[in-house]
């Protein structure tokens, strides 16, 4: 027999990634300055980020997909990586977890995620859900003399496998119905045979919402995320809230507007609901948080709520707004956590929101970059995070949603003041103790990319837009 | 149209923050390099932007010293900016008071030196940007950016409460704008894609729809001008801020309400606008009557002054939704009259915190002898506030009240007890205050030296300008506000209300 050797085009990125990330375990045996392992992990990216070009196309039997769409998100968790690995040289070292385990575990989670993005079959989609999830479960416990970050590491496992359930049971009940596991030809056979409002649909329909809901953490499958925040490295935490979520979304995106795009009004039901309450839990309860790694948690569990209603139009346009957002997203919230893990040295946490009292006295530059990612978090222009919900809004209303949007306004008016909150501590009180800052080089650069974006999207957000439009090309 | 040969607004705009940015590279010892740079900055702006006054063309309502630049090609939102005869008079109000803003912050202001100054000449560029935007997103975009400085202002460098008022102002400011902005998106995507505000004028829009929009546009505006019952953020932010952050917030920002109602309700939505009139009149009155008898139960000087705010605010808006040609002069000139009263009782306030910090009116008392030549200015502020004739108050409240009886007689009648309640509790301040015994720990008061007496003096002066020949500026409006009320008179969008009416009666 002769077998034909697939097309490794489109699926070369993640071939060298993989090979990379078993290097970088090798090389962790040979090297015992850690730091230089993470040298090695950004140029291996940043090369690896170039075969991202040309390797469009699709590949083993039509189960895997490269194309504009997946390469959108690929670069976001592209960036993540890179600004995860800037922000976490100094940090892991101070935490005295400095193990190249560290980088090769994050390579390993961003490949889960670039074939979650590729995923044009269920099953595939499965497997680099896992490969992310088992290696953000690891990373998660990282610090292992520490409980918290055990806690984090053990509920994150549970509850993660616990919805990975869920995906499988809608996985089955989708193919016992159309006999497929590949979303176009779902779409197709919902489609020819006219499913539409076909009960045992909708509930598989269901399960992928509550499994992705947990990816997203989209209230109420949300519980997970703060204890996981909190406890977990603060630089996986910034890996966390971005890449998994925005893998997340990129695999609603598949399912929910391909798969099934033709019961749009069955999924919307029951996605509008989950968006308004993962607002309102979000911003709510983020109202009352003393740790500044939970309140940054629930405020991630809000923007889910925010990058939902992009989803919740079910068009190209909703669904580039979502990508928009998700990508200007990647850019505010690890520059916060870039500022966050500069507050922890040796002894003291530098976790609490009452840390930051007085922070624009003793370190007026840390200061000032928090005080713009929490203006951007909350959407004020002219930074990035208003150029997202604005895209976001204008999509939700051009498709009708306008009362929606009116919620989702009077929620982004709430959000103001948790954020303002830290504005507040830093700029309006004194300080009570001097906090030192942990400053390295890496993290710096990690907060000029992060700044420089954050401010460039949002005054010329043009180039951007026009970015996640083309992405959709072919689609 | 751009009678100049250069971008004269953009640089007007620009300006100050490039004086920002040269202050952000100073160091932070060398805090008199901050506020001269602060000052030059400021001045410059303010002759930058002279030659508006100058070259401006009184015979057109057109859009002048126009510029415009694709800037967001994919949402057709265009970097377009110009001025006609509503915003002339607000830009230079606001080029002029980031000077005196400057000068009076000279020495009150001792930590943070820098960030105060750059915090005060980002809200002067954001100020003017409001002003001379012909995109809405444009203008959205400096309506918001402009919280970031002024939440600064208020929550670092104002008085005890400064923190709750700081967030109270930007909670209440955010919620109105974000309600806006869902406004916005709707008539964009109505107007066919458009952000431009001129366009969206041409175009007329269903009457449901427009009274939608209407309240959304309220949700803004009416907080930040601010009309009874959404004023109750003003007290605490005037009250608390350092006196630029009042003087600021008092002279232009809560004008940039009723700008709104002008630039954006009247002419986009005017049927909505007319319907709506009975309403926004009466809030209008409850403001003014309300905010006149708060006003005489206050301890406070800097409260007083804030609630009095609200009172004459309440003639701006009474003036714009009279919706007759002395209505809307009067409301324009009356915003540009408190701004100067205001802001000069504000500054003068100032003054006299410097030297004896409190702002409570029992702890004063015969400061007339102390500080004569300060008495004698707060005098022509208190009287200008009232109304006197010879004064701007007198121009504007006048004009007003003539617009009021012509479109309601009630509402002109009861707005006129305001001002016979504000005569009493100005009055019986500048007595408490300036009058009766000299109190014992006042004595030895220095009087004004020369950097303050030049604060006041442009105000001083431009009180007696407008108040002896309102001309000059009022006829920079003639044909804006002639413009507007055609705007407003074509029927066009009512045959929807003309047919239901007609259907009604056919019922019947």
């Amino acid at each position: 027999m002769n077998f034909p050797l697939p097309d490794l085009g489109p699926v070369m990125p993640e071939i060298l990634m993989t090979a990379f990330a078993l290097i970088v375990l090798l090389i962790d045996l040979l090297v015992k300055k850690k730091e230089a392992i993470a040298v090695i992990c950004l140029a291996g990216v940043a090369l690896i980020g170039l075969s991202l070009i040309g390797s469009a196309g699709s590949t083993f039997g039509g189960m895997y997909i490269s194309d504009g769409y997946s390469t959108f998100f690929k670069v976001i968790f592209f960036i993540n990586v890179i600004l995860t690995i800037l922000i976490s040289v100094k940090y892991i070292a101070v935490e005295r977890v400095n193990y190249g385990e560290y980088y090769s575990l994050i390579l390993f989670s961003t490949i889960g995620m670039m074939i979650m993005a590729s995923a044009s079959d269920l099953i595939v989609l499965y497997l680099g859900l896992e490969l992310m999830a088992l290696s953000t479960y690891v990373l998660a416990g990282f610090i292992r003399h520490n409980v918290k970050s055990n806690e984090a590491a053990l509920k994150y496992f549970l509850l993660g496998a616990f919805s990975s359930g869920f995906l499988l049971y809608g996985i089955s009940i989708i193919y016992g119905l159309t006999g497929t596991t590949d979303i176009k030809a779902i779409a197709a056979f919902i489609q020819e045979r006219g499913l539409a409002g076909n009960l045992s649909l909708t509930l598989s329909a269901m399960m992928f919402a509550v499994a992705f809901g947990f990816k997203i953490a989209a209230a109420p499958f949300h519980m997970w995320a703060p204890d996981v925040y909190e406890g977990a490295p603060t630089s996986i935490t910034a890996f966390m809230s971005v890449g998994p979520k925005a893998a997340g979304f990129a695999v609603i995106g598949r399912v929910f507007l391909v798969a099934f795009a033709s019961i749009k009004v069955d999924w919307a039901a029951v996605l509008i609901p989950i968006a308004i309450l993962t607002m309102a839990v979000g911003n709510i309860v983020a109202l009352s948080q003393t740790n500044i790694k939970r309140m940054l948690a629930y405020s991630s569990i809000a923007h889910a709520g925010y990058a939902l209603l992009g989803i919740i139009t079910g068009n190209a346009e909703g669904l580039s707004s979502t990508m928009n957002y998700l990508f200007i997203y990647t850019f505010m919230n690890i520059g916060a956590f870039a500022v966050i893990i500069m507050l922890r040295s040796e002894g003291i946490k530098g976790d609490e929101i009452s840390d930051y009292e007085g922070l624009s006295k003793t370190h007026p530059l840390a200061a000032a970059l928090m005080l713009i990612f929490m203006f951007s978090l909350t959407g004020i222009p002219p930074t990035a995070g208003f150029v997202g919900k604005l895209y976001v809004f204008m999509a939700a209303i051009n498709a009708g949603y306008t009362w929606l949007i009116i919620v989702a306004v009077i929620f982004s008016a709430i959000s103001a003041f948790f954020y303002l909150r830290i504005i507040m501590y830093m700029y309006m009180r004194d300080p009570k103790v001097a906090v030192p800052l942990t400053t390295s080089f890496t993290n710096g650069v990690a907060l000029a990319i992060t700044t420089v974006a954050v401010l460039v999207i949002g005054v010329f957000p043009t180039m951007f837009v026009e970015f996640a439009k083309a992405a959709l090309k072919g689609f | 149209m751009n009678q100049l040969s250069y971008p004269i607004l953009s640089t007007v705009i620009f300006l100050p923050i490039f004086g920002a940015l040269l202050i952000l590279i100073t160091r932070r010892s060398w805090e008199s390099l901050a506020k001269w740079i602060a000052l030059i900055t400021s001045i410059a702006t303010f002759f930058v932007s002279l030659p508006l006054f100058t070259n401006f063309d009184k015979t057109t309502h057109k859009m002048q010293f126009a510029e415009k630049y694709s800037w967001i090609s994919n949402w057709n939102i265009n970097y377009s900016l110009g001025i006609d005869g509503i915003s002339i008079l607000f830009v230079l109000l606001s080029t002029l008071c980031s000077i005196l803003c400057v000068l009076i912050s000279w020495e009150a202001i001792t930590k943070k030196v820098k960030e105060f100054y750059i915090s005060i000449l980002l809200t002067t560029s954001f100020m003017i940007g409001v002003f001379c935007s012909l995109d809405f997103f444009l203008f959205y975009l400096f309506w918001e950016a402009m919280l970031i400085p002024m939440f600064l202002i208020i929550g670092v460098w104002g008085g005890p409460n400064r923190i709750y008022a700081a967030i109270k102002f930007f909670l209440y400011t955010l919620v109105g704008s974000l309600l806006m902005l869902v406004g916005i998106i709707v008539l964009y995507f109505y107007s066919g894609k458009t952000f431009d505000i001129l366009e969206m004028a041409t175009k007329t829009y269903p009457y449901t729809m427009q009274l939608w929009l209407f309240w959304a546009f309220f949700a803004a505006f009416a907080v930040k001008v601010p009309m009874w019952p959404v004023h109750t953020w003003l007290p605490d932010a005037h009250t608390e801020a350092p006196t630029a952050g009042s003087v600021i917030l008092a002279a232009v920002l809560i004008k940039m309400g009723a700008y709104g109602f002008l630039r954006f309700s009247l002419p986009l939505l005017p049927e909505a606008s007319k319907a709506m009139t009975p309403i926004m009149l009466t809030l209008s009155v409850i403001g003014i009557i309300y905010g006149a008898v708060i006003c005489l139960a206050q301890t406070d000087l800097k409260r007083l002054i804030a609630y009095s705010s609200v009172s004459h605010m309440g003639f701006v808006t009474l003036g714009i939704f009279a919706l007759n040609t002395q209505g809307l002069e009067g409301g324009i000139l009356q915003m540009i009259n408190h701004g100067i009263v205001t802001g000069g009782l504000f500054l003068s306030v100032g003054v006299v915190y410097e030297r004896t910090h409190t702002r409570k009116i029992a702890d004063y008392g015969g400061l007339a002898t102390e500080m004569p030549i300060y008495a004698a200015f707060f005098m022509v502020f208190t009287l200008a506030s009232i109304g006197l004739p010879g004064t701007n108050g007198f121009i504007g409240e006048f004009l007003i009240l003539l617009g009021g009886f012509a479109a309601n007689k009630l509402a002109g009648v009861l707005a006129c007890t305001g001002i016979i309640i504000g005569a009493g509790y100005m009055l019986w301040l500048y007595q408490r205050v300036f009058f009766l015994e000299v109190n014992a720990k006042l004595h030895g008061l220095v009087d004004m030296d020369i950097r303050e007496t030049l604060t006041l003096l442009p105000m001083l002066l431009l009180v007696f300008w407008i108040g002896v020949y309102p001309n000059s500026f009022l006829s920079f409006l003639h044909p804006t506000v002639q413009h507007l009320i055609e705007r407003l008179n074509i029927t066009g969008g009512l045959q929807e209300v003309q047919i239901a009416k007609t259907i009604l009666e056919v019922i019947r």
